[in-house]
Parts: structure tokens; sequence; C-alpha cells
């Protein structure tokens, strides 16, 4: 009998969970420690944020679905990994801590054969002054990253509309709040939907609505931008998300690292090293991202967090960490099989895996302030990942002798549809195709992506294709019957 | 046709980019085109997510 234990139950957990219950004998068992009762189909966050859909649309409760396929759930938090066990015994174990199921703040071993790590992003409010503190978001903004934040968003939104319907002139400023944040293309849908939302009240005309963003160009979204195959043309995203913005009346702030947010301000230093402010009524900025903060010790004790993780909290895996500047950069720096390379039983997939490098050029102001895009990890890939680490493991269980399954981003693609607005026949969204996600100049010179593979439109079509998305991955998550059939 | 462009203002960063006119925004709600629209792209994406499982 093995026990496969998974830290952290989202998009790539909760996928790895269900395929390896799904592929293991009852013989073995598979555990989820994740500290929320309910799932949460993150993307449709946008949707509460601005009232297209209530909370209770985009969660659900996650024990009852464990229950059915016999996953044994533990609604706590990891805290730490001892990977060699402790004295008296050599059985690997990680201690979690409770924070549900009537045992809140109680602590426990839970020892394993194979760990995967799926922890996600700890939501880094803290590291910019007036943002929040730690984990906490402030009170000077609102965020989408959390379905309660996004139901928080949507009131303020709806203040700020009863305030320009009263003929009271508003400003938005959406985007990121810190010069390392990733996840620019959940603030490119919220700003959409905004001035969507905004339209479709009648109040569009009393707002001006700014995009605040750490990448240089519009449209780089952690990707160092795209090319996409468009009407005969292979047309940057720079170009495309420029179009979008400049049709929809609104305008961008580039290359900002927000140092600084008081109530209806920020301050942010620009790549040209220029500080600068920017006053809003309403706020949605998007936190940096780093590891949620698992420790690691050894079998005596000590702490050995540092080889483990990576100094921003994310898992090391198989990659190339010292790739070394920009130049020598190559696909290959990218993890294939996500395990890590000191304890070969444990694995990351998702947002947890330490990433060789940014997918963008690396950036600073002349003051030497690094401000460029960390890199996305989006559903789809993540997805694939937990997929991928699940097959992996359920075949090292059977005999295998080392991983069988890969899920690299330089070998795969993402499909991303980014909503611009909410609507049976007025809503319109961008659907983007990228082959590989990690740009490979050798192969495809000039453009970095396969341009068969690789292409962008906004219309209608995308935002049916969001919505029925919206329905299929509940049902998936739900693991009701078919969901196999759901493709990652 | 192109009253939606009546807000950039010249120079602006607005200014350097493309812009959709009146037919190009049509498309984009017109539900038959969207319905090819529709079957054209989830093809695209099918064929994407084949490419990409390993
Ligand atoms: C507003 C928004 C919109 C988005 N829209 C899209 C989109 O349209 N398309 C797309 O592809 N991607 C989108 N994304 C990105 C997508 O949500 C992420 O890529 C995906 O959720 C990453 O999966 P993950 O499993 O790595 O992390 P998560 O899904 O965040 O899961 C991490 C899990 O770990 C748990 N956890 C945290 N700490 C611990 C701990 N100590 N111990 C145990 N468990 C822990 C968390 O509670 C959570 O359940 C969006 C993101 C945001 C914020």
């Amino acid at each position: 009998m093995a026990r496969l234990v998974i830290m952290g139950g989202g998009v790539a957990g909760h996928t790895a969970a269900s395929f390896a219950r799904k592929w293991l004998g009852k013989e073995h068992e598979v555990v989820v420690v994740t500290p929320n009762s309910q799932w949460n189909w993150i993307p449709s966050n946008i949707w509460v944020g601005v009232g297209g859909m209530k909370k209770k649309e985009v969660i659900f409760p996650l024990a009852p679905v464990y229950k059915k396929v016999g996953i044994d759930y533990r609604q706590a938090k990891a805290v730490s990994i001892n990977p060699e066990g402790k004295d008296g015994s050599d059985d690997a174990f990680i201690t979690i801590e409770y924070t549900g199921q009537d045992k809140e703040g109680q602590s426990e071993e839970l020892t394993y054969d194979y760990l995967i790590n799926s922890t996600g992003p700890k939501l880094n409010f803290g590291a910019t002054e007036g943002l929040g503190i730690g984990t906490e978001m402030g009170t000077h903004t609102v965020s989408v990253c959390t379905a309660d934040h996004a139901e928080h968003a949507n009131h303020e939104l709806q203040a700020c509309i009863a305030k320009m319907r009263a003929g009271e002139r508003q400003t938005f400023l959406i985007g990121t709040g810190h010069g390392m944040c990733t996840c620019q293309g959940a603030a490119f849908e919220y700003i959409f939907n905004i001035e969507h939302t905004l339209k479709a009240e009648g109040v569009r005309d009393m707002a001006d609505i700014i995009f605040i963003t750490n990448e240089s160009f519009l449209g780089d979204f952690g990707m160092g931008g795209i090319h996409f195959s468009m009407g005969g043309y292979a047309t940057s995203s720079k170009v495309f998300a420029e179009s979008l913005y400049a049709e929809r009346g609104m305008d961008w702030i580039l290359g900002a690292h927000v140092n600084k947010v008081e109530e209806g301000k920020v301050t942010y230093e620009s790549l040209d090293g220029e500080i600068d402010e920017q006053e809003f009524d309403f706020a949605m900025l998007i936190p940096p991202f780093a590891g949620v903060g698992i420790k690691a010790y050894a079998k005596d004790g000590s702490d050995i967090t540092d080889t483990i993780f990576a100094p921003n909290g994310f898992m090391k895996v198989d990659a190339n960490y010292n790739a070394g500047a920009y130049e020598n950069w190559k696909p290959s720096d990218w993890p294939r099989t996500l395990q890590n390379q000191d304890y070969k039983n444990i694995f990351a997939a998702g947002i947890a895996f330490a990433p060789p490098h940014t997918i963008s050029k690396p950036m600073s102001s002349p003051n030497g302030t690094p401000i460029n895009p960390t890199p996305p990890r989006t559903g789809m890939p993540s997805a694939m990942m937990g997929k991928a680490v699940a097959g992996s493991i359920c075949d090292m269980i059977k005999g295998a002798p080392e991983p069988t399954h890969t899920a690299s981003m330089a070998e795969m693609g993402a499909a991303c549809v980014a909503s611009a607005g909410k609507g049976l026949f007025s809503g319109t969204a961008a659907a983007m195709t990228v082959y590989p996600i990690i740009p490979d100049f050798e192969k495809y010179p000039g453009t970095g992506r396969d341009l068969n593979g690789t292409t962008g439109e906004l219309g209608l079509a995308a935002h049916w294709i969001k919505h029925i998305l919206h329905f299929g991955f509940l049902w998936k998550a739900k693991l009701k019957p078919g969901w196999t059939l759901i493709p990652e | 046709m192109s009253k939606h462009l009546n807000h950039i203002e010249p120079y602006s960063p607005q200014f350097g980019t493309m812009v959709p006119m009146g037919f190009q925004k049509f498309l984009r709600t017109c539900v038959l085109w969207q319905i090819v629209r529709f079957v054209a792209i989830n093809i695209r994406m099918t064929i994407l997510i084949l490419k990409s499982h390993h």
C-alpha cells in the first residue's frame, strides 16, 4: 500500500488527486490537504467582480466530492515537510494544521510515500506598502483573486456606479500592484469587464479607466509578448492589446512598479526611473505572488527549506536554475517531470513549482528596481502538470523507476479565453492559443512561436466558449459523469 | 462606421495603434458569423490540446 499526499486542492492539485484516485487501486491512499472547504473556479471570479455572477455560482464544497470518490480530505494547511522522517523513524511526513473539520488549529503529522506540492501562490499583498499586510488585502484597493475578494470588489463597483449616476465622475485604476507581478491576464479581463459593465449601466461617459502594469509593453502578458497569426499578418500582441484599449477609450501606464498605495492614490516608479502618482476612486491591483511559505526539515531537525525551495518560496524541480543571462535562456531550462531533484518522491505542479527564470526579458529602472512580469502559469498548464505528475507517481507506485510523464511549458501550448465583457449576445472575449508557451527562437526564429498554433481573435464566439468552459470545468471538478472527457 | 473612434486624441498613445472599423466591430457580435467562428476556435483549441499532451 502506498500513500500519495497532495498539498493544495486548487487547479493542479485537484486534477492530480482526481486522476490519481482513478488510476490507483483502492489499496493505495490519496490524501488532499487544502485549507478551504470550498473549491473555486477562479477564472469566473472576474464576473463575480462586476456582478455578472454570484459567488455561489463559482464555488462548491469539496468534502462531498472527495467522499464520493474515496479521496481522504483534510481541511488543513501544510506547514512543513520532513522528507527524511525524524529521530527514530525514516518515514517522510508533512505537518499540517487544521482549518476546519472541527479541528481548527490542531496540528498533525501525515506520512507519505509520494508528495505533490500544488499549493499555488501566496497573495503577497504585504510586498507593497499600503496594498495589504502579509496575505491580507488592505482597504484602499480591491482584488478578484478569491471569490470573497471578487464579491467585495463588486460591492465597491456598485457604489461607484451609484455615484456616477448622481453625476460624480470616477477614475478606475486596474492592473498590477508591484513591479514583479504576474497574472496580467486577470487584470486585463477585469478592466474590460468593468468597461463593459459601465457601458451597460449607461455611465461609461462618467468614467476614466486606466490600466497600470509592470509590462514594458501592452500584451507582454508575462510571456515576452506573442505573435498571433491574424488576418495575413504575424501580429504582435502589443498591437492586439493596444487596439482593444484604444477602441474602448482606456489609457495605460507601462513599466510601473507600484511602491505605495494610499487612500485614492498610488505612487509608482517607472522603467525610466521617474516617480509618479495616479489618483483613483476604485482600484483593483493584483498582488505579487510568492510560494506559500512551507518549511522543510532534515532528519536531525535542521532547516533545509533552502534546499527544497527557491528564495521566492516556490519548490525546486528539474529545471535549470543556473541559466544565467537572458541571452543564454533555452526552452530546455524549463522542467519536464516536475520532480524535486533532492527528494525523488516529491513533485510540484501549477504555480507552486519554481520557474528557472522569467519568460519576459528582465528589466529594471535606473534606480535598480526590477520591473518585469514574472511567468504566468495559467489554468491549462497547471492542470496538465497536475495530471502528468499524477501519472508519473501512479506508474512509480506500480514499479516504474522514474517519472513516466512530462509536462514542460516549453513543449505545450496554452489556450486562453480572456473575457472582455459578459452577455449572451453582447459579450466578447479574446480567444488566444499559444504554442509553445515558452518561446523557442531556435525552432521558430523571429517570433519564438509556431504561427500555425498561435492565434488570437475577439468576438462573441469566444465569450460563448468562456461561458461553456465555466460550466464544463465546474462539472469536471465535481467529478460528475464523463468528467475525464473534458480536457484540461 | 467610425463614431467609436471619436475619443482618440492625436498623438496620444491610442493614436498609434490600429482600431477596428464598423464592419469588423459588427462581425464580432454577428451571431451567424460567430457560430462559424465558434466552430473554428474549438477546432483550433482541440488541435492545440492534442499537440500539448505527452
Ligand atoms: C482572477 C483570476 C482569473 C484567472 N483567469 C484565468 C483564466 O481565464 N484562464 C486561465 O487559464 N487561468 C486563469 N487564472 C489563473 C489560474 O487561476 C491559475 O493558473 C491556477 O489557479 C493555478 O493553479 P494552482 O493549482 O497552481 O493554484 P491554485 O488554483 O491557486 O490552488 C492552490 C491551492 O492550494 C491551497 N493552499 C494554499 N496554501 C496551502 C498550504 N499551506 N497547504 C495546503 N494547501 C494550500 C489553496 O487554498 C488552493 O486551493 C486566473 C487567475 C486569477 C487570480
